[in-house]
């Protein structure tokens, strides 16, 4: 399965943990910060709903 | 706005900081950067024209921060936005007192360090010639840089952050005259880039400036 | 219906939540898709080996890097001109993307450059041109920071963008003009042409390259979201602290 990559093996697996490395982290980063905003706004709403 | 150019160099001149500091700084870069590479002629001769024009860079960023600063805490530069003249011509009056205050004498200063780091004999016209028609837009530049930080505590590291990429123009082609100029080929094609953006510059950016301190002083 | 409808926030909020897992899904199997074709499912290039897996990450990356930036500058402009919230705050949301693609670029060029030029960093135009708009991104979002009033960020970081344009289109030039480089031309549109890029390469990285412009678009749309609700929270709170 896993492909030969000779004596590239570093360079090439390298950049594709980099790559997919740097992606998650920022999409991780959105995800968590739209997460903790939506709740924030959400209990802040039902308390002015409630006045 | 001549009164306001007179006014801004007697209080530059007063006030004593910026205009030694910028000259203090550019000596000190050029003695350090010997002592860290070596004291060999033919290196610091190859490397003399970058670091000349870096320090002198790093020298005019120095005093950014003082162009609006003062005026802004003591309210003057409220009075200026409501003034009759127009904010555009006020700030390109500000950069205009920044260049003679720091661009000029490092302008003129160069040369001696130029010795120091022995800069060859055929550099020292291109030396003197790129810095004088590359600072101003240093201080253009780095007026509009001050225009977007006026309002912020800590404006100083995100000025030099904001201004530093957009330095990097006029320091590849003002660098690449003495380069080419210290080596004897021919510099006309990047003196004539650099001139290109420095009038481009004192043309454009006072309006981005003058916008930028309206929004700061909204 | 015009593109402007979706100037109004609520109306935005609506669209872009019912979009997202669409377009999430498509990213997720366009990215996923595209790099495992591009990773196990390629031939070793005669010259370049197996470091030619890595065009799938380096050439979309890089595109994105810069197109990132194209739309920032138009999404700024229509905030100066039109004064519309959510394009502001769309600028805001993708500026971190763009860098992050710059540093993948950048990253996955050093690992590439190292065993084809035999150095990780060569001051080639290209290489530091990226560097550059490394910085140009960096600045901007120091500036979103560090003011605090919302509108007035949005204003000066528009006024930013658009000059930082025009320095940036410069300083490629300066750059190219300064040193003249070991990176290879774009081949991606040569197709058709002479030395066109090998069509076992060009189909998975079409898919990577819009593995890349959906990943973006998901995450803008969920960032923009994310900032419009921060707004409202702002305002609601202020509000309650008034009453």
């Amino acid at each position: 399965m896993m492909p030969d990559l000779g004596k590239y093996a570093v360079p090439v697996l390298g950049s594709y943990a980099v790559a997919i490395g740097l992606i998650a982290a920022i999409v991780a980063l959105s995800i968590w910060r739209s997460r903790r905003m939506k709740r924030a706004l959400d209990a802040v709403e039902a308390r002015a709903g409630r006045k | 706005m001549i009164a306001l150019l007179l006014r801004d160099l007697r209080l530059a001149v007063r006030a004593g900081g910026g205009f030694g500091l910028g000259l203090a700084f550019f000596l000190l870069v050029a003695v350090l950067v010997p002592l860290g590479v070596g004291p060999e002629g033919g290196t610091l001769a190859k490397i003399a024209p970058g670091i000349l024009w870096v320090g002198a860079l790093l020298a005019c960023l120095l005093s950014l921060d003082r162009i609006f600063a003062l005026d802004f805490e003591d309210g003057s530069l409220d009075l200026l936005a409501t003034a009759p003249i127009p904010l555009e011509g006020a700030v390109a009056m500000k950069s205009a007192a920044h260049w003679l205050v720091t661009g000029l004498p490092l302008t003129l200063a160069a040369p001696v360090l130029g010795v120091l780091l022995h800069l060859p004999g055929e550099g020292y016209f291109w030396l003197v010639a790129s810095l004088a028609l590359g600072t101003p837009a240093l201080s253009v530049i780095g007026t509009f840089g001050a225009a977007l930080t006026v309002g912020l505590k800590r404006g100083g590291l995100l000025l030099s952050l904001l201004v530093l990429p957009l330095y990097v123009p006029t320091l590849i082609f003002g660098a690449e005259v003495v380069k080419r100029g210290a080596a004897g080929m021919a510099v006309e094609v990047p003196l004539l880039l650099l001139a290109g953006i420095t009038l481009g510059a004192a043309a454009v950016l006072p309006f981005a400036s003058a916008l930028a301190l309206r929004i700061n002083l909204r | 219906m015009s593109l402007w409808e979706y100037a109004n926030p609520k109306k935005f909020m609506q669209t872009a939540t019912r979009v997202l897992p669409v377009v999430s899904v498509l990213a997720a199997i366009c990215m996923v898709g595209g790099l495992v074709w591009g990773f196990f499912f390629t031939p070793d290039d005669y010259k370049q080996g197996a470091t030619v897996k890595i065009i799938f990450i380096h050439v979309p990356a890089a595109m994105m890097a810069i197109n990132v930036w194209g739309m920032m500058l138009v999404t700024s402009l229509v905030w100066i001109v039109r004064r519309h919230h959510v394009s502001a705050l769309a600028a805001r949301a993708a500026a971190p993307l763009g860098m992050t693609f710059t540093l993948i670029a950048l990253v996955t060029g050093a690992l590439w450059g190292q065993p084809m030029w035999g150095t990780w960093w060569e001051w080639d135009p290209r290489l530091t041109s990226f560097l550059i708009l490394f910085l140009f991104y960096l600045g901007y979002v120091a500036l979103w920071q560090a003011v605090e009033n919302p509108d007035t960020a949005a204003d000066l970081t528009s006024v930013l963008c658009i000059v930082g344009s025009v320095f940036a289109a410069l300083s490629r030039y300066a750059v190219k003009f300064w040193n003249q480089g070991l990176h290879q031309d774009s081949t991606i549109m040569k197709v058709g042409e002479k030395d066109p890029l090998d069509p076992a390469y060009y189909w998975p990285l079409i898919v990577c390259i819009a593995g890349f412009i959906l990943t973006f678009v998901a995450l803008v749309l969920l960032r923009t979201v994310t900032e419009i609700r921060a707004r409202r929270l702002a305002v609601l709170t202020a509000r309650e602290r008034l009453a």
